[in-house]
C-alpha cells in the first residue's frame, strides 16, 4: 500500500554533489525541502575513518562504498545490432551510491570547459566548414556561453576550494597558469598543489616541446581553507588514497566536507536515506510534476508530493528515471527522434608509459587531482585542419597512487607471474611513470540509453541499456593525442615508452572513467534536447535535471566543474520559477 | 518510516554494512531495515567506525585440507619465494582467499547475478557467468585434481615438480588445457587474481604476510602523511611500511 506523505516545496532524487547544494541554497531561503537518497549516510569520521580509510582491497578492490550492481546496473552492447548483457561487476565505471554520492570516491580534478567547446559545432563549423564533422554524428552546441557560466564556476571552485593557478585573470594571461582557459574574474581560492619529480620533469620535457604546462585544479586542496558556506577542510597529506576512497583528511572537497555540516542545519531541510525513487508522477495531462514515488529499505512505498522536483542522481540514473517517469520522448535511433537517452557519450584515454633506468618516482606519495597539465592539444586549440578529427585532450603528467593491488606496471612482454614477473614488478615499481592524454567524446546517432527489454532490477523495473562503442573521429583523435604524450615522455628522459592506443571495441571491463554524460541533454530545440538552457524539462516545467546528463557531447576533461557550474546556474533559475511558475524559456 | 531516535537501529544500512565484512554471511539480508530520517543534526555517534575484523590465521574455513593444498601449490608457482623475497603461499596467500571466498565476494553477494546468463556474451560484455567464486574454486580444483590424476599417472598437482605445474598453469592461462566440465582458464584467473589480491593487500585480510607484498615493490602501506615525501622529489623512501594494525616491530596485536 502506498502512504502518501505530507507535501514539500521541493523535493531532490539523490545527495551528492548538485543535491546537496540545491538543497542547502533552498532550504536557506526557508522553503520546506527533502532529499531522497536511495544509499546510505557518510560520514568522515564514521566512513572514511583514517584508521579504516586506507584500504585497498575493501574500497578500490571490492567496491565496498559504489552502488551494489545487484542494487542497479545496466546493460550493455557495443552497437544496436548486438544483443546488451548486463554489467554484472563495475568495470569500465564506477557509479557512486549514498550520501556524497560520486563526489565522494572522485578524484577531484575541476576543470572548466574552455568556450569553444560550448559553441563547439559553430565554431567547428566556421574554422573549418562542415566536412570536419564525423559520420552520423550529433555534435550540437551548448545552450549556454562559457561567459554566461564564469560566474558559476567561480562560485563552485570557491565552494570545493580549489588549489590552482589562473591562466587568464581578466583577459590578463598569468605565467604558469594555463593560457588557453577562458577568461576568469579572478584566480584560485587556493594555491596550487606541491608536484612530484614526474610533474617536474614533465614540465620541464613540455616547455621545451613549446607546450604550456600548469599545475592542474585540484580538489585535494594545498592549504587549509574555509569556504563561503563556513565549512573548513584541512591541507592534503598526498596519502594517496583518492579516487575509490573516501577522504579521511577532510582534504578532498565533497558534499560532506563542503556542504552537508551547514546543509543539516537547515531547520527546513531533511533527508531521508536509504530510500530508492521509482518514479516521477506527473498530473493527468503530464504536463506537471505531482512529486515523486520511492520505496524505503523495508520495501514500503510511500509518495512524497512536492511543487518542484530536481532530479540529482547520478548522469546515468537521472536518465533511467526520466524513462521509467515518462518525462520527455524516449530516443530511438531507428528515426533518429525522441530526445531522452540520446546523445550519450563518455571519454578516451590514451598515452604513453615511460621506464626509467633510475628514478625514484614514489608515486604512493600522491593525490586524485596531483599532476601537471597542457591543453595545447585540447578543444581547438590547435589546428585540426591536418588532423581529420574533431576534438581534443588535455596531456597529463600525474601520480594519483602507488596502491599495489591495483599498480605494479611491468614492461610489455614481462610474464604475468612466476619469478621473472616478480622481479620485473620489484625493478619497475619506483621507475616507471606515464604521460596521458584525456580526450572528448562526441556524441553519435548510434551511442544512446534506452531501456533493456530483458533484464529487471530487484524491484521488477526495466534496467538501462547502454549502446557505446568509440567511434573512428574519438581513435583517430586519442591515437594522435597518445603520440603527442610518447613524445612528451621521451623528452622526459625515458629509457623506453610503451605507447598505449584506444585499440578494439569499447569493454566494460578495464577501468576507463566515470566521466559518463548525456542522455538527458540541454539545448535550445526540444527536437534535440531534453531541457531547455536552465536544465528545465522541455515537457514537465517543474522538473530540473542537473548533473552531466545535460552535456551534448564529453570535452576533453573531468565533468565535475562543469556539473558543479552548471548547479548553480540553474540554482538562480529554479529561484525565478518559484517566484513564477512555467516554462523559463518560451519557443 | 521509522525516525532517528525512535530505538531502532541507528545506522541500518551501516549495520547491514559491517556484518557483511565482519563475518561468513552468505547472504544479505536487509530485513527490518527502514528509512531513516536526518533533520537537524549529523548523524553519527561517538567513536562509531565501521573497521573490518582482522584475520586470524589458522585453518581453513571453506577450503578441504586437499583443496587448501593444491591453492598452496598454485601461488607458489605464481609468485615464487625466491632470492627477493617471500611468495604468495609464504605470504598467508591460501588463507587470505580461503577468509575472502567466505565473505561477500565468495558469493558474489553484491554483483547483478540475474538471468538468463548468455551463453556466448561478447567478450567487451565481461563476466557473464553464474559461477560463484566458491563454485569456481570448488567445481574447478575439483576438474584440476581430476585432470591432473588422468594426464600424470595418477599424480595431482601438488604431487608435480615445478616445471610440469608451471607448464600446466601456462596452459590454463592460455584456455589451451581442457579440464572436465570446468574452463581452465576462469580457474586460473580466478586464482591469479586473488593471489595479486592477496600479496598485496593489507596483512589484516590475511595474506601479504610481514607485508612482503609491500616491501618486494617498496610500498609503504598506510602512513597517510606524505608531504615528506613529496617536497624531496627523487629521493629513496627509507622508512618500513605500515598496516592498519600497525608493524610487527610495535609489538603483538
Amino acid at each position: 500500500m502506498v502512504r502518501r506523505l505530507p507535501r514539500k516545496d521541493v523535493v531532490i532524487v539523490g545527495l551528492g554533489w548538485t543535491g546537496s547544494i540545491l538543497a542547502y541554497e533552498l532550504s536557506r531561503t526557508g522553503l520546506e525541502v527533502v532529499a531522497i537518497e536511495r544509499g546510505p549516510w557518510r560520514d568522515t569520521a564514521t566512513d572514511f575513518n583514517i584508521g579504516t580509510a586506507p584500504d585497498e582491497l575493501r574500497y578500490a578492490v571490492r567496491h565496498d562504498i559504489f552502488l551494489r550492481p545487484k542494487q542497479e546496473t545496466l546493460t550493455m552492447r557495443n552497437n544496436p545490432s548486438q544483443t546488451a548483457l548486463p554489467i554484472r561487476k563495475w568495470g569500465s565505471f564506477l557509479p557512486g551510491n549514498g550520501v556524497g554520492g560520486a563526489g565522494v570516491h572522485w578524484n577531484g580534478q575541476t576543470w572548466r570547459f574552455l568556450p569553444d567547446d560550448f559553441r563547439i559545432r559553430s565554431h567547428m563549423l566556421e574554422r573549418y566548414g562542415e566536412g570536419i564533422f564525423p559520420e552520423n554524428h550529433h555534435i550540437q552546441d551548448w545552450p549556454v556561453s562559457y561567459d554566461e557560466l564564469e560566474p558559476y564556476y567561480d562560485k563552485f571552485e570557491y565552494l570545493a576550494g580549489i588549489s590552482g593557478k589562473a591562466g587568464n585573470v581578466k583577459g590578463r594571461i598569468q605565467p604558469g597558469g594555463n593560457p588557453f582557459e577562458g577568461v576568469r574574474e579572478r584566480d584560485y581560492p587556493t594555491p596550487p598543489m606541491q608536484q612530484g619529480y614526474a610533474q617536474n620533469l614533465f614540465t620541464k620535457a613540455a616547455s621545451g616541446l613549446g607546450l604550456h604546462p600548469f599545475p592542474r585544479p585540484s580538489a585535494n586542496i594545498s592549504v587549509a581553507y574555509t569556504n563561503p558556506y563556513g565549512c573548513s577542510m584541512a591541507p592534503c597529506t598526498y596519502c594517496g588514497f583518492c579516487e575509490r576512497f573516501g577522504c579521511a583528511n577532510y582534504s578532498k572537497a565533497s558534499p560532506q566536507t563542503c556542504v552537508l555540516p551547514v546543509l543539516v542545519r537547515q531547520p527546513t531541510f531533511e533527508a531521508r536515506t536509504e530510500c530508492e525513487v521509482t518514479k516521477v508522477n506527473l498530473s493527468g495531462d503530464g504536463k506537471t510534476a505531482t512529486g515523486v514515488s520511492y520505496v524505503d529499505a523495508a520495501g514500503e512505498e510511500w509518495e512524497q508530493p512536492a511543487d518542484v522536483v530536481l532530479v540529482c542522481a547520478y548522469a546515468l540514473f537521472n536518465v533511467r528515471l526520466l524513462l521509467l517517469s515518462g518525462i520527455g520522448k524516449p530516443y530511438d535511433p531507428a528515426s533518429n527522434e525522441g530526445v531522452v537517452g540520446r546523445n550519450y557519450a563518455y571519454q578516451t584515454g590514451s598515452g604513453s608509459t615511460a621506464f626509467f633506468e633510475d628514478a625514484k618516482f614514489n608515486s604512493f606519495a600522491a593525490a586524485g587531482s596531483l599532476g601537471v597539465a597542457a591543453d595545447d592539444y585540447n578543444s581547438d586549440n590547435f589546428d585540426h585542419g591536418p588532423h581529420g578529427f574533431v576534438g581534443g585532450a588535455s596531456i597529463t603528467s600525474a601520480h594519483t597512487n602507488g596502491r599495489p593491488i591495483q599498480f605494479h606496471p611491468t614492461p610489455q612482454g614481462t610474464p604475468n607471474w612466476g619469478s621473472q614477473w616478480k622481479k620485473a614488478v620489484r625493478d619497475t615499481y619506483q621507475r616507471v611513470t606515464s604521460v596521458s592524454a584525456q580526450g572528448s567524446v562526441m556524441s553519435y546517432r548510434n551511442n544512446y540509453l534506452d531501456l533493456d527489454p530483458t533484464y529487471k532490477d530487484p524491484l521488477g523495473r526495466p534496467l538501462m541499456r547502454m549502446t557505446f562503442d568509440y567511434q573512428d573521429n574519438e581513435r583517430k583523435m586519442a591515437n594522435w593525442m597518445a603520440d603527442r604524450c610518447d613524445e612528451i615522455a621521451k623528452a622526459m628522459g625515458a629509457k623506453t615508452t610503451q605507447v598505449n592506443r584506444l585499440v578494439g571495441p569499447w569493454s566494460v571491463v578495464p577501468y576507463q572513467s566515470t566521466h559518463n554524460t548525456g542522455g538527458a541533454v540541454m539545448g535550445s530545440d526540444p527536437k534535440t534536447s531534453v531541457l531547455n538552457r536552465y536544465l528545465q524539462s522541455w515537457d514537465v516545467s517543474n522538473v530540473f535535471v542537473m548533473g552531466a546528463s545535460a552535456f551534448p557531447q564529453n570535452a576533453g576533461y573531468n565533468p565535475t566543474g562543469t556539473v558543479g557550474a552548471l548547479t548553480y546556474w540553474s540554482l538562480d533559475a529554479i529561484k525565478k520559477y518559484l517566484k513564477s511558475p512555467g516554462p523559463l524559456v518560451q519557443l | 518510516m521509522k525516525h532517528s531516535g525512535s530505538g531502532s537501529p541507528r545506522h541500518p544500512g551501516h549495520l547491514t554494512r559491517r556484518s557483511l565484512l565482519a563475518s561468513a554471511a552468505l547472504l544479505i539480508t536487509t530485513g527490518g531495515a527502514r528509512a531513516r530520517v536526518v533533520t537537524k543534526v549529523l548523524p553519527w555517534d561517538p567513536n562509531e567506525a565501521y573497521p573490518v575484523v582482522p584475520v586470524k590465521p589458522g585453518g581453513y574455513l571453506f577450503f578441504s585440507a586437499a583443496e587448501a593444498a593444491a591453492v598452496d601449490a598454485i601461488v607458489d608457482r605464481l609468485i615464487p619465494t625466491d632470492e627477493l623475497g617471500p611468495g604468495a603461499k609464504d605470504a598467508g596467500v591460501t588463507t587470505f582467499i580461503d577468509r575472502q571466498l567466505m565473505g561477500p565476494f565468495g558469493g558474489h553477494d553484491w554483483l547483478y547475478m540475474q538471468g538468463p546468463f548468455a551463453a556466448a556474451p561478447l567478450p567487451s560484455q565481461g563476466l557473464q557467468s553464474s559461477l560463484t567464486p566458491r563454485q569456481q574454486y570448488r567445481q574447478g580444483l575439483a576438474a584440476l585434481e581430476s585432470y591432473c590424476k588422468t594426464s600424470f599417472g595418477g599424480r595431482d598437482f601438488v604431487q608435480l615438480n615445478a616445471d610440469e605445474q608451471d607448464k600446466l598453469l601456462t596452459g590454463m592461462e592460455k584456455g589451451d588445457v581442457t579440464l572436465p566440465n570446468f574452463s581452465s582458464k576462469m580457474l586460473f584467473s580466478a586464482i591469479h587474481a586473488n593471489t595479486l589480491e592477496g600479496y598485496f593487500a593489507d596483512p589484516i585480510y590475511g595474506g601479504n604476510r610481514d607485508m612482503a607484498g609491500w616491501k618486494l615493490v617498496g610500498f609503504p602501506g598506510v602512513r597517510y602523511d606524505y608531504r615528506d615525501v613529496i617536497e624531496k622529489p627523487n629521493q629513496a623512501y627509507t622508512l618500513p611500511p605500515v598496516g592498519m594494525q600497525g608493524r610487527s616491530a610495535w609489538g603483538p596485536r
